[in-house]
Protein backbone atom coordinates (compact mmCIF):
# COMPACT_ATOMS: atom_id res chain seq x y z
CA UNK A 1 0.00 0.00 0.00
CA UNK A 2 1.32 3.42 -0.90
CA UNK A 3 -0.79 6.32 0.32
CA UNK A 4 -1.06 9.40 -1.86
CA UNK A 5 -2.86 12.71 -1.91
CA UNK A 6 -3.75 14.90 -4.86
CA UNK A 7 -1.46 17.84 -5.43
CA UNK A 8 -2.96 21.36 -5.20
CA UNK A 9 -4.60 22.42 -8.48
CA UNK A 10 -2.26 25.41 -8.89
CA UNK A 11 0.74 23.08 -8.83
CA UNK A 12 -0.80 20.79 -11.47
CA UNK A 13 -1.75 23.77 -13.66
CA UNK A 14 1.83 24.97 -13.31
CA UNK A 15 3.05 21.69 -14.81
CA UNK A 16 0.58 22.08 -17.68
CA UNK A 17 1.63 25.65 -18.44
CA UNK A 18 1.96 26.08 -22.22
CA UNK A 19 0.10 22.83 -22.89
CA UNK A 20 -3.47 22.57 -24.14
CA UNK A 21 -4.37 18.90 -24.13
CA UNK A 22 -3.68 16.31 -21.47
CA UNK A 23 -4.33 12.60 -21.08
CA UNK A 24 -5.13 11.34 -17.58
CA UNK A 25 -4.05 8.03 -16.02
CA UNK A 26 -5.60 7.05 -12.69
CA UNK A 27 -4.74 4.09 -10.49
CA UNK A 28 -7.45 1.72 -9.36
CA UNK A 29 -5.16 0.33 -6.67
CA UNK A 30 -3.78 2.09 -3.61
CA UNK A 31 -4.46 5.61 -4.87
CA UNK A 32 -8.13 4.78 -5.19
CA UNK A 33 -7.94 3.31 -1.70
CA UNK A 34 -6.63 6.61 -0.37
CA UNK A 35 -9.19 8.55 -2.43
CA UNK A 36 -6.62 10.47 -4.47
CA UNK A 37 -7.54 8.69 -7.74
CA UNK A 38 -11.00 7.18 -7.26
CA UNK A 39 -13.48 7.86 -10.12
CA UNK A 40 -15.21 10.71 -8.27
CA UNK A 41 -11.96 12.48 -7.46
CA UNK A 42 -10.74 12.09 -11.05
CA UNK A 43 -14.05 13.36 -12.49
CA UNK A 44 -13.81 16.42 -10.23
CA UNK A 45 -10.20 17.01 -11.26
CA UNK A 46 -11.07 16.69 -14.96
CA UNK A 47 -13.78 19.35 -14.48
CA UNK A 48 -11.28 21.66 -12.76
CA UNK A 49 -8.78 21.16 -15.59
CA UNK A 50 -11.42 21.93 -18.22
CA UNK A 51 -12.58 24.99 -16.28
CA UNK A 52 -8.97 26.19 -16.54
CA UNK A 53 -8.82 25.81 -20.31
CA UNK A 54 -7.22 22.36 -20.53
CA UNK A 55 -8.74 19.75 -22.86
CA UNK A 56 -8.68 16.21 -21.43
CA UNK A 57 -8.24 13.83 -24.38
CA UNK A 58 -9.16 10.77 -22.32
CA UNK A 59 -8.90 8.96 -19.00
CA UNK A 60 -7.39 5.50 -18.48
CA UNK A 61 -7.99 3.65 -15.27
CA UNK A 62 -5.39 0.96 -14.58
CA UNK A 63 -5.72 -1.73 -11.92
CA UNK A 64 -2.22 -1.10 -10.54
CA UNK A 65 -0.36 1.61 -12.45
CA UNK A 66 2.86 0.51 -10.75
CA UNK A 67 2.74 -2.65 -12.88
CA UNK A 68 4.65 -1.27 -15.85
CA UNK A 69 3.62 -4.02 -18.25
CA UNK A 70 -0.04 -3.66 -17.41
CA UNK A 71 0.10 0.14 -17.69
CA UNK A 72 1.74 -0.09 -21.11
CA UNK A 73 -0.98 -2.51 -22.29
CA UNK A 74 -3.77 -0.25 -21.02
CA UNK A 75 -2.21 2.83 -22.58
CA UNK A 76 -2.03 1.04 -25.95
CA UNK A 77 -5.82 0.87 -25.88
CA UNK A 78 -5.84 4.69 -25.66
CA UNK A 79 -3.10 5.23 -28.22
CA UNK A 80 -4.92 7.90 -30.23
CA UNK A 81 -5.93 9.88 -27.14
CA UNK A 82 -2.41 9.75 -25.73
CA UNK A 83 -0.97 10.77 -29.10
CA UNK A 84 -3.32 13.70 -29.30
CA UNK A 85 -2.31 15.00 -25.85
CA UNK A 86 0.66 17.24 -25.11
CA UNK A 87 1.35 15.32 -21.94
CA UNK A 88 0.10 12.65 -19.53
CA UNK A 89 -1.05 13.46 -16.01
CA UNK A 90 -0.85 10.53 -13.61
CA UNK A 91 -2.73 10.02 -10.35
CA UNK A 92 -0.97 7.18 -8.58
CA UNK A 93 2.00 6.65 -6.33
CA UNK A 94 5.50 7.62 -7.43
CA UNK A 95 6.04 4.05 -8.62
CA UNK A 96 3.07 4.31 -10.96
CA UNK A 97 4.05 7.72 -12.28
CA UNK A 98 7.46 6.30 -13.18
CA UNK A 99 5.82 3.28 -14.84
CA UNK A 100 3.81 5.55 -17.12
CA UNK A 101 6.84 7.71 -17.81
CA UNK A 102 8.75 4.62 -18.95
CA UNK A 103 5.87 3.61 -21.26
CA UNK A 104 5.08 6.82 -23.13
CA UNK A 105 7.28 9.15 -25.14
CA UNK A 106 5.57 12.26 -23.75
CA UNK A 107 6.06 14.51 -20.77
CA UNK A 108 4.48 12.83 -17.73
CA UNK A 109 3.28 14.95 -14.80
CA UNK A 110 2.52 13.76 -11.27
CA UNK A 111 -0.97 14.61 -10.07
CA UNK A 112 -0.33 13.26 -6.58
CA UNK A 113 2.20 13.26 -3.78
CA UNK A 114 3.10 9.88 -2.30
CA UNK A 115 3.04 10.04 1.47
CA UNK A 116 5.74 8.27 3.44
CA UNK A 117 4.17 5.19 4.89
CA UNK A 118 7.06 2.85 5.62
CA UNK A 119 6.73 -0.86 6.01
CA UNK A 120 6.03 -3.30 3.26
CA UNK A 121 4.57 -1.91 0.09
CA UNK A 122 1.38 -3.62 -0.91
CA UNK A 123 0.29 -4.29 2.66
CA UNK A 124 -1.86 -1.97 4.68
CA UNK A 125 -0.14 -1.08 7.92
CA UNK A 126 -1.36 1.03 10.77
CA UNK A 127 2.22 1.82 11.71
CA UNK A 128 5.49 1.73 9.85
CA UNK A 129 7.15 -0.93 11.92
CA UNK A 130 9.72 -2.37 9.54
CA UNK A 131 12.28 -0.32 7.67
CA UNK A 132 13.35 -3.34 5.60
CA UNK A 133 16.90 -2.67 6.78
CA UNK A 134 18.26 -6.05 5.73
CA UNK A 135 19.73 -6.95 9.14
CA UNK A 136 16.99 -7.48 11.70
CA UNK A 137 17.89 -6.31 15.21
CA UNK A 138 14.61 -7.36 16.83
CA UNK A 139 16.27 -10.08 18.86
CA UNK A 140 18.65 -7.57 20.43
CA UNK A 141 15.88 -5.06 21.16
CA UNK A 142 13.14 -7.30 22.52
CA UNK A 143 10.94 -7.31 19.45
CA UNK A 144 10.68 -3.53 19.01
CA UNK A 145 12.56 -2.11 16.04
CA UNK A 146 14.97 0.70 17.02
CA UNK A 147 15.12 2.01 13.47
CA UNK A 148 11.40 2.69 13.23
CA UNK A 149 10.47 3.18 16.89
CA UNK A 150 13.20 5.80 17.51
CA UNK A 151 12.96 9.17 15.71
CA UNK A 152 16.73 9.12 15.27
CA UNK A 153 16.88 5.41 14.39
CA UNK A 154 19.45 4.96 17.15
CA UNK A 155 20.90 1.51 17.63
CA UNK A 156 22.73 1.99 20.94
CA UNK A 157 20.06 3.18 23.34
CA UNK A 158 18.10 6.30 24.06
CA UNK A 159 19.47 9.77 23.39
CA UNK A 160 19.23 12.40 26.12
CA UNK A 161 15.97 13.71 24.71
CA UNK A 162 13.04 11.69 26.06
CA UNK A 163 10.96 13.50 28.69
CA UNK A 164 8.37 11.63 30.74
CA UNK A 165 8.98 8.65 28.44
CA UNK A 166 8.07 10.67 25.34
CA UNK A 167 10.14 11.51 22.28
CA UNK A 168 11.87 14.91 21.99
CA UNK A 169 10.54 15.23 18.46
CA UNK A 170 6.87 14.67 19.29
CA UNK A 171 5.62 14.60 22.86
CA UNK A 172 2.64 12.46 21.81
CA UNK A 173 4.94 9.63 20.72
CA UNK A 174 6.51 7.28 23.26
CA UNK A 175 10.31 7.10 23.16
CA UNK A 176 11.17 3.95 21.21
CA UNK A 177 14.10 3.21 23.46
CA UNK A 178 11.98 3.56 26.59
CA UNK A 179 9.63 1.00 25.04
CA UNK A 180 12.57 -1.27 24.28
CA UNK A 181 13.96 -0.82 27.78
CA UNK A 182 10.59 -1.53 29.43
CA UNK A 183 10.11 -4.60 27.27
CA UNK A 184 13.58 -6.00 27.97
CA UNK A 185 13.24 -5.19 31.68
CA UNK A 186 9.90 -7.04 31.79
CA UNK A 187 11.64 -10.05 30.21
CA UNK A 188 14.47 -9.77 32.74
CA UNK A 189 16.85 -9.08 29.88
CA UNK A 190 17.77 -5.40 30.36
CA UNK A 191 21.41 -6.51 30.60
CA UNK A 192 21.28 -7.08 26.88
CA UNK A 193 21.64 -3.31 26.47
CA UNK A 194 25.28 -3.65 27.48
CA UNK A 195 26.02 -5.36 24.17
CA UNK A 196 27.33 -3.24 21.34
CA UNK A 197 25.93 -4.67 18.09
CA UNK A 198 27.61 -4.04 14.74
CA UNK A 199 26.88 -0.79 12.92
CA UNK A 200 23.94 -0.62 10.57
CA UNK A 201 24.87 -1.48 6.98
CA UNK A 202 22.94 0.86 4.71
CA UNK A 203 24.22 -1.03 1.67
CA UNK A 204 21.69 -3.69 2.57
CA UNK A 205 18.89 -1.35 1.61
CA UNK A 206 19.97 -1.37 -2.03
CA UNK A 207 18.05 -3.83 -4.26
CA UNK A 208 19.81 -7.18 -4.20
CA UNK A 209 20.83 -9.09 -7.31
CA UNK A 210 18.17 -11.72 -6.66
CA UNK A 211 15.53 -9.04 -6.85
CA UNK A 212 17.09 -7.62 -9.98
CA UNK A 213 16.64 -11.05 -11.54
CA UNK A 214 12.96 -11.29 -10.58
CA UNK A 215 10.34 -11.62 -13.30
CA UNK A 216 8.93 -8.16 -12.58
CA UNK A 217 12.35 -6.59 -12.91
CA UNK A 218 12.89 -8.57 -16.10
CA UNK A 219 9.60 -7.31 -17.50
CA UNK A 220 10.71 -3.73 -17.01
CA UNK A 221 14.40 -3.83 -17.82
CA UNK A 222 15.60 -7.02 -19.46
CA UNK A 223 13.36 -6.52 -22.46
CA UNK A 224 14.61 -2.97 -22.79
CA UNK A 225 18.29 -3.79 -22.40
CA UNK A 226 18.83 -7.52 -22.83
CA UNK A 227 22.55 -7.19 -23.47
CA UNK A 228 23.25 -5.02 -20.45
CA UNK A 229 21.44 -7.43 -18.18
CA UNK A 230 23.11 -10.57 -19.52
CA UNK A 231 26.50 -8.94 -18.98
CA UNK A 232 25.53 -7.86 -15.46
CA UNK A 233 24.06 -11.26 -14.59
CA UNK B 1 48.27 21.30 31.14
CA UNK B 2 46.06 19.10 29.01
CA UNK B 3 42.59 18.05 30.13
CA UNK B 4 43.86 14.48 30.43
CA UNK B 5 46.66 15.58 32.78
CA UNK B 6 44.31 17.81 34.76
CA UNK B 7 41.85 14.98 35.34
CA UNK B 8 44.66 12.63 36.29
CA UNK B 9 46.37 14.97 38.73
CA UNK B 10 43.83 17.45 40.13
CA UNK B 11 41.38 16.73 42.93
CA UNK B 12 38.74 18.84 41.30
CA UNK B 13 38.60 19.82 37.62
CA UNK B 14 36.52 22.57 36.05
CA UNK B 15 35.50 22.81 32.40
CA UNK B 16 33.28 25.39 30.75
CA UNK B 17 31.53 25.63 27.42
CA UNK B 18 31.47 28.41 24.87
CA UNK B 19 29.24 28.62 21.80
CA UNK B 20 30.34 29.64 18.30
CA UNK B 21 28.35 32.45 16.71
CA UNK B 22 25.75 32.37 13.98
CA UNK B 23 27.78 34.45 11.56
CA UNK B 24 31.49 35.17 11.33
CA UNK B 25 31.97 37.70 14.14
CA UNK B 26 34.15 35.62 16.46
CA UNK B 27 34.95 38.41 18.95
CA UNK B 28 32.40 37.45 21.59
CA UNK B 29 33.20 33.73 21.69
CA UNK B 30 36.96 34.32 21.71
CA UNK B 31 36.62 36.97 24.47
CA UNK B 32 34.60 34.52 26.55
CA UNK B 33 37.24 31.84 26.02
CA UNK B 34 40.02 34.29 26.95
CA UNK B 35 38.19 35.02 30.20
CA UNK B 36 38.51 31.33 31.06
CA UNK B 37 42.29 31.22 30.62
CA UNK B 38 43.90 29.82 33.75
CA UNK B 39 40.51 29.26 35.35
CA UNK B 40 39.40 26.00 33.69
CA UNK B 41 41.11 22.81 32.51
CA UNK B 42 39.24 22.67 29.22
CA UNK B 43 36.85 24.70 27.13
CA UNK B 44 34.02 22.82 25.42
CA UNK B 45 32.96 24.25 22.09
CA UNK B 46 29.39 23.27 21.30
CA UNK B 47 28.63 21.67 17.94
CA UNK B 48 25.67 23.36 16.25
CA UNK B 49 23.89 23.30 19.61
CA UNK B 50 20.11 23.06 19.59
CA UNK B 51 20.35 21.99 15.93
CA UNK B 52 20.98 25.61 14.90
CA UNK B 53 23.34 26.42 12.00
CA UNK B 54 26.48 28.33 13.07
CA UNK B 55 30.29 28.34 12.88
CA UNK B 56 31.63 24.82 13.42
CA UNK B 57 33.11 23.47 16.59
CA UNK B 58 36.26 22.31 14.76
CA UNK B 59 37.01 25.81 13.43
CA UNK B 60 36.41 27.45 16.81
CA UNK B 61 38.47 24.82 18.66
CA UNK B 62 41.30 25.41 16.22
CA UNK B 63 41.25 29.15 17.02
CA UNK B 64 41.29 28.39 20.76
CA UNK B 65 44.24 26.07 20.22
CA UNK B 66 46.10 28.86 18.41
CA UNK B 67 45.43 31.06 21.46
CA UNK B 68 47.12 28.46 23.64
CA UNK B 69 43.88 27.32 25.27
CA UNK B 70 42.71 23.72 25.78
CA UNK B 71 39.63 23.11 23.62
CA UNK B 72 37.18 20.22 23.96
CA UNK B 73 35.60 19.52 20.59
CA UNK B 74 31.93 18.57 20.86
CA UNK B 75 30.72 16.36 18.02
CA UNK B 76 27.11 15.45 17.32
CA UNK B 77 25.88 12.79 14.89
CA UNK B 78 22.90 14.68 13.51
CA UNK B 79 24.58 16.42 10.59
CA UNK B 80 27.29 14.14 9.24
CA UNK B 81 27.53 10.49 8.24
CA UNK B 82 30.31 8.15 9.32
CA UNK B 83 32.60 9.27 6.52
CA UNK B 84 32.39 12.96 7.46
CA UNK B 85 32.54 12.32 11.21
CA UNK B 86 35.71 10.23 10.96
CA UNK B 87 37.21 12.78 8.59
CA UNK B 88 36.45 15.59 11.05
CA UNK B 89 38.10 13.63 13.85
CA UNK B 90 41.27 13.31 11.76
CA UNK B 91 41.01 16.95 10.69
CA UNK B 92 40.62 18.14 14.28
CA UNK B 93 43.64 16.07 15.25
CA UNK B 94 45.90 17.60 12.61
CA UNK B 95 44.81 21.03 13.88
CA UNK B 96 46.09 20.06 17.33
CA UNK B 97 42.75 19.27 18.93
CA UNK B 98 42.88 16.27 21.28
CA UNK B 99 39.73 16.29 23.47
CA UNK B 100 36.48 15.17 21.84
CA UNK B 101 33.08 14.96 23.51
CA UNK B 102 30.86 12.57 21.55
CA UNK B 103 27.10 13.20 21.55
CA UNK B 104 24.09 12.04 19.57
CA UNK B 105 22.66 15.54 19.11
CA UNK B 106 19.21 17.11 19.18
CA UNK B 107 16.88 16.19 16.35
CA UNK B 108 16.82 18.51 13.33
CA UNK B 109 13.14 19.30 13.89
CA UNK B 110 14.04 21.09 17.15
CA UNK B 111 16.41 23.51 15.43
CA UNK B 112 16.39 26.44 13.04
CA UNK B 113 16.37 24.30 9.88
CA UNK B 114 13.59 21.86 10.77
CA UNK B 115 13.27 20.75 7.13
CA UNK B 116 16.85 19.41 7.06
CA UNK B 117 17.67 15.72 6.68
CA UNK B 118 18.52 14.19 10.07
CA UNK B 119 21.56 11.93 9.58
CA UNK B 120 22.21 9.89 12.76
CA UNK B 121 24.26 7.37 10.78
CA UNK B 122 26.25 6.96 14.00
CA UNK B 123 25.27 7.87 17.55
CA UNK B 124 27.23 8.77 20.67
CA UNK B 125 28.33 5.17 21.35
CA UNK B 126 29.29 4.31 17.79
CA UNK B 127 31.07 7.66 17.32
CA UNK B 128 33.17 6.85 20.39
CA UNK B 129 33.87 3.45 18.89
CA UNK B 130 34.81 5.02 15.57
CA UNK B 131 37.18 7.45 17.33
CA UNK B 132 38.72 4.64 19.37
CA UNK B 133 39.18 2.67 16.15
CA UNK B 134 40.98 5.59 14.53
CA UNK B 135 43.26 5.82 17.57
CA UNK B 136 44.06 2.15 17.01
CA UNK B 137 44.86 2.88 13.37
CA UNK B 138 41.71 1.62 11.62
CA UNK B 139 38.68 3.34 10.18
CA UNK B 140 35.18 1.91 10.60
CA UNK B 141 35.64 -0.23 7.49
CA UNK B 142 38.86 -1.67 8.84
CA UNK B 143 41.15 0.24 6.50
CA UNK B 144 44.59 1.16 7.82
CA UNK B 145 45.44 4.78 8.57
CA UNK B 146 48.68 6.54 7.70
CA UNK B 147 49.40 7.96 11.13
CA UNK B 148 47.11 7.26 14.05
CA UNK B 149 45.43 9.99 16.11
CA UNK B 150 46.69 8.16 19.20
CA UNK B 151 46.41 11.07 21.61
CA UNK B 152 42.68 11.63 21.20
CA UNK B 153 41.02 11.97 24.61
CA UNK B 154 37.38 10.95 24.34
CA UNK B 155 34.46 12.01 26.46
CA UNK B 156 30.73 11.45 26.67
CA UNK B 157 27.71 12.72 28.52
CA UNK B 158 25.06 11.33 30.84
CA UNK B 159 21.78 12.71 32.20
CA UNK B 160 21.74 11.91 35.95
CA UNK B 161 18.19 13.22 36.33
CA UNK B 162 16.64 11.04 33.61
CA UNK B 163 13.54 9.16 34.64
CA UNK B 164 13.96 6.22 34.50
CA UNK B 165 17.72 6.55 34.89
CA UNK B 166 18.58 2.87 34.26
CA UNK B 167 18.68 3.15 30.44
CA UNK B 168 21.05 6.11 30.86
CA UNK B 169 23.29 4.01 33.09
CA UNK B 170 23.39 1.14 30.59
CA UNK B 171 24.32 3.59 27.89
CA UNK B 172 26.95 5.20 30.13
CA UNK B 173 28.60 1.79 30.51
CA UNK B 174 28.44 1.30 26.73
CA UNK B 175 30.10 4.70 26.26
CA UNK B 176 32.94 3.87 28.63
CA UNK B 177 33.36 0.45 26.99
CA UNK B 178 33.48 2.20 23.61
CA UNK B 179 36.30 4.52 24.70
CA UNK B 180 34.98 7.43 26.81
CA UNK B 181 37.63 8.58 29.31
CA UNK B 182 35.72 11.44 30.89
CA UNK B 183 32.04 12.20 31.43
CA UNK B 184 30.24 15.54 31.58
CA UNK B 185 26.64 15.55 32.78
CA UNK B 186 23.43 17.35 31.94
CA UNK B 187 22.55 20.20 34.33
CA UNK B 188 22.30 19.23 38.00
CA UNK B 189 20.40 21.33 40.57
CA UNK B 190 19.87 18.89 43.39
CA UNK B 191 22.92 17.64 45.28
CA UNK B 192 21.15 14.77 47.03
CA UNK B 193 19.70 13.19 43.90
CA UNK B 194 23.07 13.61 42.17
CA UNK B 195 24.76 11.83 45.09
CA UNK B 196 22.27 8.94 44.70
CA UNK B 197 23.07 8.79 40.98
CA UNK B 198 26.80 8.69 41.67
CA UNK B 199 26.24 5.77 44.00
CA UNK B 200 24.53 3.86 41.18
CA UNK B 201 27.48 4.45 38.85
CA UNK B 202 30.32 3.88 41.27
CA UNK B 203 31.60 1.06 39.05
CA UNK B 204 32.19 3.59 36.27
CA UNK B 205 35.89 4.22 36.59
CA UNK B 206 36.25 7.43 34.59
CA UNK B 207 35.99 10.96 36.01
CA UNK B 208 32.49 12.46 36.02
CA UNK B 209 32.08 16.24 35.90
CA UNK B 210 28.69 17.48 37.11
CA UNK B 211 26.93 19.90 34.79
CA UNK B 212 26.15 23.41 36.05
CA UNK B 213 23.81 25.59 33.99
CA UNK B 214 23.56 29.16 35.28
CA UNK B 215 19.97 30.05 36.09
CA UNK B 216 19.08 33.34 34.45
CA UNK B 217 15.56 33.77 35.83
CA UNK B 218 12.76 31.94 37.58
CA UNK B 219 11.03 31.70 34.20
CA UNK B 220 14.02 29.92 32.68
CA UNK B 221 13.99 27.43 35.57
CA UNK B 222 10.29 26.73 35.10
CA UNK B 223 10.79 26.40 31.34
CA UNK B 224 13.55 23.84 31.83
CA UNK B 225 11.42 21.87 34.27
CA UNK B 226 8.61 21.74 31.73
CA UNK B 227 10.66 21.15 28.60
CA UNK B 228 14.20 19.90 29.14
CA UNK B 229 14.58 16.16 29.59
CA UNK B 230 16.24 15.08 32.81
CA UNK B 231 16.59 18.59 34.27
CA UNK B 232 14.80 19.45 37.51
CA UNK B 233 15.18 22.75 39.32
CA UNK B 234 13.77 22.40 42.87
CA UNK B 235 11.13 24.93 43.95
CA UNK B 236 13.27 26.69 46.61
CA UNK B 237 15.81 27.63 43.91
CA UNK B 238 13.02 28.93 41.65
CA UNK B 239 11.72 31.01 44.55
CA UNK B 240 15.17 32.47 45.21
CA UNK B 241 15.41 33.50 41.57
CA UNK B 242 11.89 34.91 41.57
CA UNK B 243 12.60 37.02 44.68
CA UNK B 244 15.79 38.33 43.09
CA UNK B 245 13.77 39.16 39.99
CA UNK B 246 11.30 41.17 42.10
CA UNK B 247 14.13 43.12 43.73
CA UNK B 248 15.59 43.91 40.32
CA UNK B 249 12.24 45.16 39.12
CA UNK B 250 11.97 47.47 42.11
CA UNK B 251 15.53 48.65 41.62
CA UNK B 252 14.83 49.46 37.98
CA UNK B 253 11.73 51.44 38.95
CA UNK B 254 13.89 53.50 41.31
CA UNK B 255 16.40 54.00 38.51
CA UNK B 256 19.02 51.87 40.27
CA UNK B 257 21.20 49.10 38.84
CA UNK B 258 19.50 45.70 38.70
CA UNK B 259 22.10 43.20 39.89
CA UNK B 260 20.16 40.88 42.15
CA UNK B 261 19.31 38.20 39.57
CA UNK B 262 22.90 37.89 38.36
CA UNK B 263 24.20 37.82 41.94
CA UNK B 264 21.68 35.18 42.94
CA UNK B 265 22.51 33.09 39.87
CA UNK B 266 26.21 33.24 40.75
CA UNK B 267 25.46 32.40 44.39
CA UNK B 268 23.30 29.38 43.48
CA UNK B 269 25.89 28.03 41.03
CA UNK B 270 28.69 28.47 43.57
CA UNK B 271 26.62 26.77 46.25
CA UNK B 272 25.89 23.85 43.92
CA UNK B 273 29.57 23.48 43.02
CA UNK B 274 30.70 23.32 46.64
CA UNK B 275 27.82 20.98 47.47
CA UNK B 276 28.60 18.63 44.57
CA UNK B 277 32.36 18.68 45.16
CA UNK B 278 32.51 15.65 47.49
CA UNK B 279 30.66 13.47 44.97
CA UNK B 280 32.40 14.06 41.65
CA UNK B 281 35.69 14.70 39.91
CA UNK B 282 34.74 18.24 38.93
CA UNK B 283 32.14 20.41 37.31
CA UNK B 284 31.30 21.43 33.77
CA UNK B 285 29.85 24.95 33.48
CA UNK B 286 27.30 25.84 30.83
CA UNK B 287 26.74 29.59 31.20
CA UNK B 288 24.44 29.93 28.14
CA UNK B 289 25.49 33.46 27.25
CA UNK B 290 26.54 34.45 30.77
CA UNK B 291 30.19 33.51 30.31
CA UNK B 292 31.23 36.85 31.84
CA UNK B 293 29.88 35.65 35.21
CA UNK B 294 31.95 32.43 35.23
CA UNK B 295 34.99 33.93 37.03
CA UNK B 296 32.68 35.20 39.80
CA UNK B 297 31.02 31.78 40.09
CA UNK B 298 34.37 30.03 40.45
CA UNK B 299 35.61 32.59 42.96
CA UNK B 300 32.45 32.30 45.07
CA UNK B 301 32.56 28.49 44.98
CA UNK B 302 36.06 28.43 46.36
CA UNK B 303 37.33 25.72 43.95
Amino acid sequence: MIASERKPLEEILGYLDGEKKVFVVACDGCSTGTRSADPEAIAATVKELEANGKAVTGVARVEMVCNTGLSALMLMQHLAQVDEADSVLVFSCGDGIQSVASAVAKPVHPGTNSIYFGGFLGLWRSEAKCAECGNCMLDFTGGICPYTACSKSLLYGSCGGPKDGKCEVDASVPCGWMRIYDRLASLGKADRLKAIPPLRDFKKMLPVNERRRSSLYALEYVEAEPEAESKAG
Amino acid sequence: MSLREALATQDFTVTCEVAPPKGVDMKHVLDEAELLRGRVAGINVTDLQAAAMRVSSVATCSLLKQMGLEPILQMVCRDRNRIALQSDLLSAYVLGIRNVLCLTGDHTTLGDHPEAKPVFDLDSVSLLRAAQGLMDGKDLSGNDLEGKPEELFLGAIVTPGADPVEPQIYKLHSKVDAGARFIQTQAVYDVDSFARFMEKVQDVKVPILAGIVLLKSAGMARYMNANVAGVFVPDPLIKEMADAGKKDKEAKEKGEKAKNVAQKSIEIAARLISGLKPYCAGVHLMPLGWGHHVPAVLEASGV
